[in-house]
């Protein structure tokens, strides 16, 4: 089976405080670590399970800039065979659906059974990227998968869907899966496994290598912009308890004695 | 341009059910949906389902058009039989603006749809409004962990534009006493469900415990690091009389079972108290929490959204302020 998986670089912003630059287009990233969005580790080790059983290839694409290429090194460090960085200033700008466009063009260019995206990417987050790429590919799709299993040239996907159940569906090949967290356990990658892949040469696709219409992609074809960044209204916001640990502690015990939790 | 301008719309909401009948988002649409249309546009709804007749007369009694699609290919959700099978709707009725819920199920849906019916789609909306003297629409939606949130804009094509909306954050319409729309049988077109068959429903796994049925929770995030440390947790839920509960990771990790998963793809919970330790606040975790508990945040990062929706919080280390309360509540009961 010859699978691609789609992955993305973003800020681990979980402890950070983030901050929104001037122009309130940007957060202020300078300080930020970077790594692989925590849904497409889930994807690549899915990739990697299911070559390890029934063969085949796995490659990685991302859309993105120099330092995203860091995020392609980690995917060959876990096993994956190929990496390729797809961009092109053409590309600055792109909304969803002009990076689904991009993905879209350097996947027909290659045999594959099986796209794995993540559900969902941790900084933009808007989960709608693998459903893009499937309708672009006239590609069967289904999102949110739990669980995948191959056979007789079919895969079974679980996935969730309402009310906490999850569906198991059977879907003909090719088809588009995205994956959620917690199908599988992203293996470990050392420094030493990546120092082996370092000098790996990663090519960079653009616009006129993947045959694309300069209009559709970028800026020039976008139909959703970001107008502005800010920070979430804080409303009433909880009373913060001041003080140090048995301080709080203690407030915290009275607050919970009022409210009939003690 | 579609015929339709922002001004007095056409609108097209895609409807969810639950179990037997409708989703609260089915509301929470038209809500969203009336107040874009205003007085001069109109409200459809797209019902997807097998044997959905009643819930259609329901939808009739606040939605001015009601889409039946009747069908055992429907009995169960497929976002990629339900795409195939609106795609022409949307064609034929050309909406201004087509919205469905930001779900599970929006989720698997949308994005393909969108695709199809060759519309943009904002997702995940919190605000939804027209802009640019009716040309385009605004939306405010949460990224980066819910710790900014971004104004997007969306130009419209030719043939429209798509939002989904968050569940539970717009006021859900209620419904007239009388059916006053008109309910329309659809046709499915043989390619629906074509690449994709339904195999069997998974339900949860029965469990000892039911976090569902709990007066206090003690719930617990990836902030506490390691499966070993959720002794301290387990000893604070006892102290208190309560149960642990968690969020995703946790499970993910094998730490705890999924019975004890609080959120969108977990349990719907409505204790009395929730303490809410090394969890952000994600959208998908509090959209489990219900009933308006008394909610506590341990957090050490002050901006954490998990704060704008508590009543108390503190702000420090899980491993000095969990011990520390347990002691005093021991203290306190003596
Ligand atoms: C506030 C904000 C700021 C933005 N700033 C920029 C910007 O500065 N520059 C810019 O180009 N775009 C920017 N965008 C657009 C957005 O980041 C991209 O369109 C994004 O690549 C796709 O959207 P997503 O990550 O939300 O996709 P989702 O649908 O949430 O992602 C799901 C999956 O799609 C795959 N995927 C997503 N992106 C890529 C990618 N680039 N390469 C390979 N696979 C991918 C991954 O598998 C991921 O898990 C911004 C959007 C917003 C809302
Ligand atoms: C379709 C879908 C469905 C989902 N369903 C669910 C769901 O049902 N339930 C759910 O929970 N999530 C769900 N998620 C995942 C959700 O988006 C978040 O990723 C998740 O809720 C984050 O869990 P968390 O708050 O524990 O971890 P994080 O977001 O990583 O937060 C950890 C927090 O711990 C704090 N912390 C760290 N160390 C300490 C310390 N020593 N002391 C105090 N605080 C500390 C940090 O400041 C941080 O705020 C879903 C996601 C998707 C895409």
């Amino acid at each position: 089976m010859d699978i691609v998986v789609c992955i993305k670089r973003v800020p681990d912003v979980a402890e950070a405080d983030v901050e929104i630059e001037r122009s309130g287009l940007r957060i202020d990233d300078s300080d930020l670590s970077w790594g692989m969005n925590e849904w497409d580790t889930f994807a690549v080790e899915e990739a990697l399970r299911l070559e390890a059983e029934h063969g085949g290839t796995v490659t990685a694409l991302t859309v993105g800039g120099e330092d995203d290429e860091e995020v392609l090194r980690r995917a060959l460090a876990m096993g994956a065979d190929t990496a390729i960085r797809l961009a092109d200033d053409a590309f600055e700008g792109s909304d969803p659906l002009a990076v689904a466009t991009v993905l879209a063009a350097a996947i027909r260019k290659r045999p594959y059974d099986l796209v794995l995206t993540g559900a969902v990417s941790g900084d933009t987050g808007s989960a709608q990227l693998g459903g893009m790429l499937a309708a672009l590919l006239g590609a069967g799709q289904v999102a949110l998968a739990t669980r995948t299993a191959f056979a007789n040239g079919k895969l079974e996907v679980q996935h969730e869907v309402e009310g906490g159940l999850e569906r198991v569906v059977e879907l003909d090949l090719p088809a588009v899966v995205t994956v959620q967290t917690g199908i599988n356990e992203p293996r470990y990658v050392s420094i030493r496994g990546i120092r082996k892949v370092a000098s790996v040469e990663i090519p960079v696709e653009g616009a006129g290598d993947l045959g694309l219409d300069v209009a559709a992609v970028g800026a020039a074809g976008a139909r959703e912009a970001l107008s502005e960044l800010f920070l979430p209204p804080t409303g009433e916001g909880a009373e913060i308890l001041e003080g140090g640990p048995d301080e709080v502690a203690e407030k915290l015990v009275e607050r919970l004695r009022e409210r009939g939790g003690i | 341009m579609s015929t339709n301008t922002n001004q007095n719309p056409k609108i097209l909401c895609v409807v969810e059910r639950a179990g037997a009948g409708l989703d609260d988002t089915a509301w929470e649409l038209l809500g969203a949906a009336r107040a874009l249309a205003g007085e001069g546009g109109s409200v459809g709804a797209a019902l997807l389902g097998e044997g959905v007749g009643e819930l259609a007369n329901e939808l009739a009694r606040g939605y001015d058009d009601v889409w039946v699609f009747d069908d055992a290919r429907f009995a169960s959700w497929d976002g990629e039989a339900y795409a195939r099978a609106l795609a022409p709707l949307a064609q034929r009725e050309q909406p201004a603006l087509i919205l469905a819920a930001h779900t599970n199920l929006g989720i698997d849906f949308a994005p393909g749809f969108s695709v199809r019916a060759g519309v943009p789609l904002l997702p995940d909306c919190l605000s939804l409004e027209s802009a640019g003297d009716g040309s385009a629409w605004e939306a405010v939606r949460t990224v980066y962990g819910g710790k900014v949130h971004a104004r997007m804009t969306c130009t419209p094509s030719e043939q429209g534009a798509m939002a989904t909306l968050r569940a539970g954050a717009f006021a859900a319409a209620e419904p007239g006493a009388e059916v006053t729309g008109r309910v329309h049988a659809e046709d499915v077109g043989d390619d629906v469900g074509q690449g994709r068959r339904p195999v069997r429903t998974v339900e949860p796994e029965a469990s000892e415990v039911d976090i569902t049925q709990a007066a206090v929770l003690v719930a617990v995030g990836r902030g506490i690091e390691d499966e070993e440390n959720l002794e301290i947790v387990q000893s604070l839920a006892e102290a208190l009389g309560g149960e642990v509960a968690c969020s995703r990771p946790v499970v993910d990790k094998g730490w705890l079972p999924k019975s004890r998963q609080v959120g969108t793809s977990g349990l719907t919970v409505k204790p009395k108290v929730y303490l809410a330790v090394g969890i952000s606040g994600s959208f998908q975790h509090v959209g489990g929490i219900k009933g308006s508990p008394f909610l506590v945040a341990i957090n050490k990062d002050a901006r954490a959204p998990i704060f704008g929706v508590a009543d108390v919080g503190v702000v420090g280390d899980l491993f000095d302020v969990v011990p520390a309360l347990e002691a005093k509540i021991r203290e306190a009961k003596g």
